[in-house]
């Protein structure tokens, strides 16, 4: 393990705890300007931050330990996940630890502590939101698995840093099953993340709300955890497209000169990005929640397609 | 453009196509319908012309043209005017769901790699690959004038099959002999006269385009 390797990694997670709000910010600013509306700024989120931190925390009667100790088992399996995608170089010391499959269960670890939460109190728009966004993990986890699948199938690898590796710095290949993955992958984001077509990010106290339903009780510091591990769920799940898709650029082991250019390419595709994010929320209406199974259901489709193009083209 | 980038954008259009190919199978409204066969034959037709490219084939540069025009422009105006004139918002509901469809399509998508997979050993061309995206095209065009109950997307249907079946010729033989084409064209455009004509009739006669309506011709025993 050389000094290398360590730098890149504390890099990479102090970007994500730093940089994940300032993404979401952007992404606020986008939509806030694409619709006419006055913006925060993307500092906004970290004045939220701030302000939870500084409030008091007020718990219901019943809440048992599984309310508690959640925002920190959702902060901290966030945190890891992000030592594990190399969004900045792929000498990561942590990413041996987890491939991409561990990876998703990672995400399914956040998702099943934070819908015990939401059933833990009692109420019924905490128990509404964990069936739902249960019931819709089911639909999105094996179309994640099947994009990022069909990527593994090109790199013959499921080891992410292998992954990135491979397409990033080896020959480039016009590959037609990537293209379908990629639809599949934003498909899959926009619903991970909360986006609009499945969830609206910015209702609170509305009765098509998914996410919010499960972390309504929550106030203070573990809202304030709550919502950082929020942002930095759309940060990776943004880099991990980044990583998986188009990685051109992330620097490569044994190349610390690299990371500043890897730097500066991330920053560019996270603009990017954000912009794309807004331009799909913007011209898609929130979907009913029946016809999202239609919705995740051609997800599955493509990366199934994906897959099999991979066979037939390749 | 260097041969393998070529060969490597003909099978990306190969795969645009069994993305329109299933885009048309999920589609409701029959306005999307009518974009998505508009952009299945832009991608046939790139396709052709890089086929045309990489073997030399200058007669393929003309089915090429064909297509664009044909299938591109001429066709989606005409159903576009059609559905104008009937004055068609929405389409009636598929007779299975869409999921289903979809799991299905995959289950043909498969059977047809199974079915091609004997040929594309033997092959020694360039497009052997993609044999088995046009053989699934058809039979995606088949299975939506099987699942839709509506005259308009069944016509659909059976376009988005041709589609299929000239794009299996360019793949296994690079194409047609240049007459046969011409006159599939033409066919082609003919048909489509006559579907207008016919839609007009089955409209008057019914008032709607359902198909389950012409149940009634039958006589009674």
């Amino acid at each position: 393990m050389t000094a290398y390797s360590i730098g890149s990694e504390i890099l990479q997670i102090l970007l994500l705890l730093f940089a994940a709000p300032a993404f979401t910010g952007w992404v606020r600013t986008v939509k806030c300007r694409m619709q006419g509306r006055t913006y925060a700024g993307i500092c906004q989120p970290y004045r939220n931050i701030r302000k939870l931190f500084a409030k008091e925390v007020i718990l219901a009667e019943n809440a048992s330990w599984i309310f508690r100790s959640t925002p920190y088992i959702v902060f901290g399996v966030t945190v890891l996940i992000g030592g594990i995608i190399p969004f900045i170089s792929v000498d990561l010391p942590f990413a041996a630890t987890a491939d991409v499959i561990a990876l998703v269960m990672l995400f399914a670890i956040i998702r099943f502590f934070t819908a015990l939460a939401g059933m833990d109190i009692g109420t019924a728009f905490g128990g509404m939101g964990s069936s739902r966004e249960m019931t819709i993990s089911s639909l999105a986890e094996p179309a994640m698995l099947m994009a990022v699948f069909t990527v593994s199938l090109a790199a013959n690898s499921t080891s992410l840093t292998h992954m990135v590796d491979v397409i990033g710095h080896g020959e480039f290949i016009l590959r037609p099953s990537l293209a379908f993955a990629v639809l599949a992958f934003i498909m899959v984001h926009l619903t991970e993340t909360g986006r609009v077509p499945v969830d609206n990010p910015a209702t609170h106290l509305e009765l098509t709300m998914i996410h919010e339903a499960m972390i309504l009780e929550y106030s203070g510091r573990h809202l304030a955890l709550i919502e950082w591990a929020g942002m930095m769920k759309l940060f990776l799940f943004s880099v991990l497209g980044i990583s998986i898709f188009c990685p051109w650029g992330i620097a490569a082991s044994g190349d610390p000169a690299g990371l500043f250019l890897s730097l500066l390419l991330l920053v560019l595709k996270l603009a990017v990005l954000g912009v794309v994010v807004v331009l799909i929320e913007t011209g898609l209406a929130k979907m009913r929640l029946f016809r999202l199974t239609e919705f995740l259901g051609t997800a599955f489709l493509l990366a199934t397609l994906g897959m099999l193009s991979f066979f037939i083209l390749e | 453009m260097s041969m393998s980038f070529a060969a490597q954008v003909n099978s990306v259009m190969a795969a645009l196509i069994l993305l329109t190919a299933f885009g048309l199978l999920v589609q409701r409204r029959i306005l999307g319908l009518i974009h998505l066969f508009a952009w299945q034959g832009l991608f046939l037709c790139i396709s052709t012309a890089i086929v045309g490219y990489i073997t030399g084939m200058h007669h393929l540069f003309i089915s090429s043209l064909l297509t664009l025009s044909f299938k591109v422009i001429l066709l989606p105006y005409i159903l576009y005017v059609l559905i104008r004139k009937l004055d068609i918002r929405r389409e009636s509901e598929v007779l299975v769901n869409i999921p289903r469809t979809m799991m299905i399509g995959i289950a043909l998508v498969i059977f047809s790699y199974h079915l091609t997979a004997p040929v594309t050993q033997l092959s020694t061309m360039v497009t052997k690959s993609t044999l088995a995206v046009a053989l699934a095209t058809v039979m995606l065009g088949l299975l939506m004038m099987v699942t839709r109950r509506h005259a308009v997307t069944q016509i659909i249907g059976f376009l988005a099959m041709e589609n299929g079946l000239f794009f299996a010729a360019t793949s296994a033989t690079y194409g047609m002999p240049m007459v046969v084409e011409l006159g599939v064209a033409l066919d082609l455009l003919i048909a489509a006269f006559i579907f207008g004509i016919f839609f007009f009739h089955i409209n008057t006669t019914f008032d709607s385009l359902d198909v389950d309506q012409m149940a009634k011709l039958k006589e009674e025993d």
